[in-house]
């Protein structure tokens, strides 16, 4: 990759140099805790980058604002704005997936991914930047849990599109025993270390730094 | 290893013949009266469960290790065939490849191969696929042992294990649970064969008795002391949980590997005390028959600090002033 405007790093950076989940090892609670189900993990890590980029984007627009004595408290406030904000659209439209997910999504308002990117980024950058970063860091946290919850659903119950028997696809047909060790907390450990494993090697091989 | 011509340390040296390979080879050697009273047992179908097993783990670790010699230091041979022993006699043929290959690749190449694995490769493997397809390895789906019949189906007749009842205890005596006679993984139930396999070991020093006779010590006492005496007094239902289930394959030859124990005198003995109590404190009061697998794992995971806190004084040292 050619070294670029600041402005395509900035978006670039979240996904694979800098993956919040497979770099930094940020955001481990919600990654272990739902992402039995790739319905489950894509719902969690859509709406974490939903509050990542909209949370992104008010601390920068008020960083100048902001007097530095203070800030975290500022930044769990607005934060949390948007986490309730959240909480209530998936209440209203999504009562499944909000259910599924459980304590995980007021959980959110202590995800370090968010207040990590609002202490180092959007606190110090322009509003345009930061916006790009919450949106970049966003795919990239949706993209590991995907990869995760996909790892684990196939594994652990055989299917994808679950747990919801009317859209669940069998994949390896009714006689498949699924390795259900995936589906538990342990399994998430172990395919957790399993594709860091990959994903150093891959670092390696592809010389990604 | 092997290629390394030169090796710095420190003093006294002593010129040994020993090498892994030999070890791990005394090793298969002690397991093999076990095997074979497995296979008088429940016949065909235990040395199939062997042979997979013992493949798959030493495929495994060839092609990780990208190596052609499949046998090599001999260690994925015995983690294969310890990860058969402690599985049901006729398990479906994929879960027994998938234990032993996840024995050999989480269990121990993951950690950077023999000598540096945190917990024993067997064990992993156990648990492993308990947690995966525990329909296959919990409840009544063990097979009667049928002595001398080849090539008689095993699993048609299945039970529960000694452990798992008072009712299935009081079914089998003493005199069975050491031959090995009842119902149990395939290479658990003689005590007779694992004492005869474990004798060798003791005779060529590769096993230090420190931690099997912690471990059955404890065992025998929790399970005379809080037993209930069900099995005809206190003293025979201590003997009983000494002899039933996994504490002899688990003593004698998973609580003694080398890499996943400590390396003291004072730590073996905590170390096998500590396996024991577990064990009981599962078997008594918790919701599972057996703890051995679990007792023993638990241990591998704190035998760095156990190491650690038993360094011995060394000789001629003036003690640290508090």
């Amino acid at each position: 990759m050619k070294a670029s405007s600041p402005y395509l790093q900035d978006f670039t950076r979240g996904i694979v140099k800098e993956n919040p989940v497979f770099v930094a090892l940020l955001g481990m609670c919600p990654t272990l805790g739902v992402t039995a189900f790739i319905v489950n993990g894509v719902g969690m890590g859509l709406a974490a980058a939903a509050v990542l980029i909209a949370s992104n984007l008010v601390i920068s627009l008020l960083r100048n604002y902001i007097p530095s004595q203070v800030r975290i408290p500022c930044f769990i406030v607005i934060i949390a704005t948007f986490v309730t904000i959240i909480e209530m659209v998936l209440q209203a439209f999504q009562p499944v997936l909000y259910e599924a997910l459980g304590v995980f999504v007021p959980l959110i308002v202590v995800n370090c991914i968010i207040l990590g990117r609002a202490e180092a980024f959007a606190s110090k950058r322009p509003v345009l930047r930061s916006l790009l970063d919450g949106i970049g860091m966003g795919i990239g946290f949706t993209l590991a849990l995907l990869i995760l919850s996909a790892v684990r659903e196939i594994l652990g119950h055989g299917t994808i599109l679950g747990p919801d028997p009317e859209s669940a696809i069998h994949l390896f047909g009714a006689n498949f025993e699924p390795m259900a060790l995936f589906a538990q907390p342990p399994g998430a450990f172990i395919a957790l270390g399993l594709l860091l494993a990959i994903v150093n090697l891959l670092f390696k091989r592809f010389n990604i730094k | 290893m092997d290629n390394n011509k030169m090796v710095v340390s420190s003093s006294p040296h002593i010129r040994s013949i020993e090498s892994v390979q030999s070890v791990m080879t005394d090793v298969l050697i002690a397991l093999f009266p076990a095997a074979l009273m497995a296979v008088l047992l429940f016949g065909y179908q235990a040395l199939i469960t062997m042979v997979i097993s013992v493949a798959t783990a030493m495929l495994a670790e060839a092609l990780w290790l990208r190596k052609r010699d499949i046998y090599s230091d001999g260690s994925a041979a015995v983690t294969g065939l310890l990860f058969a022993m402690v599985l049901p006699p006729s398990p479906p043929w994929w879960l027994v490849v998938v234990g032993a290959a996840s024995a050999i690749i989480i269990g121990k190449q993951v950690f950077g191969g023999i000598g540096y694995n945190i917990f024993n490769p067997a064990l992993v493997g156990r648990a492993v696929v308990v947690m995966s397809w525990g329909g296959h390895l919990v409840g009544r789906v063990w097979s009667q042992p049928q002595p001398f019949a080849f090539t008689a189906d095993i699993s048609a007749v299945t039970t529960a294990t000694p452990l798992s009842g008072q009712e299935e205890a009081l079914a089998v005596s003493l005199t069975n649970l050491f031959i090995g006679s009842a119902p149990g993984c395939l290479g658990e139930t003689s005590a007779l064969a694992l004492l005869l396999g474990a004798a060798w070991l003791f005779y060529k020093g590769h096993i230090d008795l420190r931690i099997p006779g912690g471990f059955i010590g404890v065992v025998f006492v929790m399970g005379a002391v809080f037993g209930g005496g069900f099995y005809g007094g206190a003293l025979t239902t201590g003997l009983f949980h000494v002899l039933a289930g996994g504490v002899m394959l688990g003593a004698l030859f998973m609580a003694t590997d080398m890499v996943t124990t400590p390396v003291t005198t004072k730590g073996k003995l905590i170390f096998g005390i500590g396996c024991g109590i577990i064990t009981m404190m599962i078997r008594l009061w918790g919701t599972s028959p057996e703890g051995v697998t679990y007792a023993i794992l638990l241990m591998n995971a704190v035998t760095p600090i156990i190491d650690n806190f038993t360094v011995p004084q060394q000789f001629g040292g003036v003690k640290k002033s508090a």
